[in-house]
């Protein structure tokens, strides 16, 4: 078996925040012992719902936040400090694009120019093949030399997504990082840069950690999809089979809340109650106020992600009681 | 015929215009008592447009033309006064941030308590026991209480469920829902789309979905009109339109959308951008987009034409097809 291109090992990420003008700060743990490998080539999936940690997740994988508690590492070795100039170096392997494709480009700054910064910033090439790179970067990515010419605001949306995607490729990078990448954008353009992402992760090989609220559309890209609250890895597996056939308690909720065209709105799991409030985390398993199958044991042990099914984690006591009794006809 | 067979709202070549740009094109639309109609497309479409110019709540420099008729009585140029009954009263519209449409300053029984004052005339104990009914209805836990809660104090899920507690505070004939779980969670999201479900079985009311979501849609509506830069192109009862879609744009949206099960395919994308308002293709507003056009789509603009009962189409292609499709029928 070949060495994961990134591992993460317990990850933590810790928030001071206050409540009111007059309220003691409190402990927030928006990410809280999460734990995963990814190969090269490979893309990860991982959804949740806000407050979920899966945003925090992404940064502190690449070091964009500092880690309270496990490490990160990447290609064997530990992700060096941030602000280091090897971390600078590891950088250039390593991109993430965001939701908002304006704001993470200069609106005062034509488009190649843009895309061609990072090649600039970590002096890859000469001059000719800096202009060379970037017009195969914009082609690559669908976008003319016309479009390069372009500012930010003369672009709609999902060309501006494809300016960000080409930047983030001058590098060459071996790992991407997407968060909600086609979420601000319209349902036909989605469609466009959900089948771009696709064609260039196989063509590049490239791994990817891809964030999302929407289970279609992490579905689609990734193979392996990691199910997060409150912090949390609750379930990871198989794109395909856990979807089809979701062991939690909370994916079986999250899959049942995907409208599907077609179908109507029958038996549908409507959990009760709010999403859970980061600041005040439940006993034992978070989830067991919202939970319809909670015994009254959640609320007291905290579940631990065990492996359920060969490639399938969970992180729920009913199901790891079953799968330490004798199986009675179940699975 | 009975009244219940007229439609409740009915919409006939509603336009609107802002300084000289044509941004709706002549809207025909009905609602009928007590159903829901879904009203999908992308930013931009007039999904909205269409309710805000039919409510009168665009803002003044708006050109509005065409018919707005509630139980046949025409809203466009109607006094301000009739129409502040008719806004609250008879039709209410709920948006996707609850948290703007509501005052952060005043308490829900106040809010509450205005809505039941100006709409349904009740005054003191009435209002309390009126809200309190009402929050329960929405489901809102403890209700007795937390009337005297401000918005901050909810969270999002639970704003919009008192923002459709004061639509309802009116007991309107049509709820306008403009994207009402575009900014929940998917959990809470089924929530309110369960809750809309209940109230419309309680109260009978009709309710327009306004929502980019093509499932929310499916699931929650009778019947879907899909707008593409600012005309209907397609409409149906929603099964048929789901099932069958026969306009290009339809059918690329719902094939955009990556299935949840099954095998995986490529999604279909549509190529290309929206067009400008500002400077619209000739003809067909599609066509630049459609991989099917021909010359004689861009020589005039399509009308929605009726194939079947309660099934119309913009698209001189599909409309051609179904025709042929429904000779080989009457032959075979």
């Amino acid at each position: 078996m070949t060495a994961p291109l990134v591992s993460v090992d317990g990850i933590a990420r810790h928030y001071a925040m206050r409540r009111g003008l007059l309220g003691r700060p409190v402990e927030i743990r928006a990410v809280d012992g999460v734990s995963f490998t990814l190969s090269a080539g490979e893309t990860l999936g991982i959804v949740g719902e806000s407050g979920s940690g899966k945003s925090t997740t992404g940064r502190v994988v690449l070091g964009l936040e500092p880690a309270d508690a496990g490490s990160v590492a990447f290609d064997g070795a530990a992700m060096p400090a941030a602000g280091t100039a090897t971390w600078r170096r590891q950088r250039a392997r390593m991109q993430m694009i965001f939701q908002d494709p304006l704001g993470a480009l200069d609106r005062r700054l034509p488009i190649a120019p843009q895309v061609r910064e990072p090649l600039d910033i970590h002096e890859i090439g000469d001059e000719k093949a800096r202009a060379a790179r970037v017009a195969d970067l914009l082609d690559r990515v669908g976008l003319s030399a016309d479009h390069g010419r372009r500012f930010p605001h003369e672009l709609s949306g999902g060309q501006r997504q494809r300016a960000v995607l080409a930047r983030a490729l001058a590098t060459k990078p071996d790992f991407l990082v997407c968060d909600e990448p086609i979420s601000a954008l319209d349902v036909s353009i989605q469609a466009q840069v959900v089948n771009l992402l696709v064609d260039l992760q196989a063509d590049l090989g490239l791994a990817m950690l891809f964030i999302s609220h929407d289970l279609r559309v992490v579905r689609q890209v990734s193979r392996r999809v990691a199910v997060m609250y409150l912090g949390r890895i609750v379930e990871e597996g198989d794109a395909d089979d856990l979807f089809a056939r979701p062991v939690h308690p909370y994916t079986r909720a999250l899959v049942s809340a995907a409208p599907t065209p077609g179908r109507r709105m029958a038996d549908r799991v409507v959990l009760v109650g709010d999403p859970p409030d980061p600041a005040d985390r439940p006993s034992g398993c978070a989830f067991h106020p919202r939970c319809p199958m909670a015994m009254s044991r959640c609320r007291e042990v905290e579940p631990r992600l065990t492996e359920v099914a060969p490639g399938r984690r969970a992180a729920c006591l009913l199901v790891d009681a079953a799968a330490a009794e004798p199986r009675e006809g179940a699975r | 015929m009975t009244l219940s067979s007229h439609p409740l709202v009915r919409l006939e070549r509603l336009s609107v215009a802002f300084d000289g740009v044509t941004v709706l094109h002549g809207i025909d639309l009905e609602i009928r008592r007590g159903e829901t109609l879904g009203l999908v497309g992308e930013s931009g479409s007039g999904k909205s447009v269409t309710w805000l110019a039919a409510l009168g709540l665009l803002p003044k420099k708006a050109q509005v033309a065409g018919r707005v008729l509630l139980d046949g009585e025409d809203l466009l140029g109607a006094a301000e006064t009739r129409l502040d009954d008719v806004r609250g009263g008879r039709i209410a519209m709920i948006f996707q941030d609850p948290a703007s449409a509501l005052n952060p300053v005043l308490t829900i029984r106040r809010q509450l308590g205005e809505a039941l004052a100006l709409h349904r005339g009740l005054s003191g104990r009435e209002i309390g026991a009126e809200a309190k009914r009402l929050l329960d209805l929405v489901g809102i836990p403890d209700a007795e209480r937390r009337l005297s809660a401000y918005p901050h104090e909810f969270s999002g899920g639970q704003n919009q469920r008192i923002m459709i507690a004061m639509a309802l505070a009116g007991s309107p004939d049509l709820l306008v829902a403009d994207e009402p779980t575009t900014a929940l969670d998917a959990t809470i999201q089924a929530q309110i789309l369960d809750l809309l479900a209940v109230v419309r079985r309680e109260t009978g009311m009709a309710m327009v979905l306004i929502s980019h979501d093509l499932g929310v849609v499916s699931e929650t509506c009778d019947r879907v009109a899909v707008m593409y830069a600012g005309r209907i192109v397609e409409e149906g009862p929603s099964a048929q339109v789901f099932d069958d879609p026969a306009h290009p744009y339809a059918r690329g949206l719902i094939g955009a959308l990556p299935p949840l099960d099954g095998s995986r395919r490529r999604l279909v994308s549509i190529p290309g951008t929206v067009p400008d308002p500002r400077d619209p293709p000739p003809g067909c507003a599609f066509a630049p987009r459609c991989l099917h056009a021909t010359r004689d789509c861009t020589a005039a603009t399509p009308q929605l034409e009726e194939v079947a009962a309660g099934r119309r189409m913009a698209c001189i292609l599909a409309v051609h097809r179904r025709a042929l499709a429904h000779r080989e029928i009457e032959f075979a």
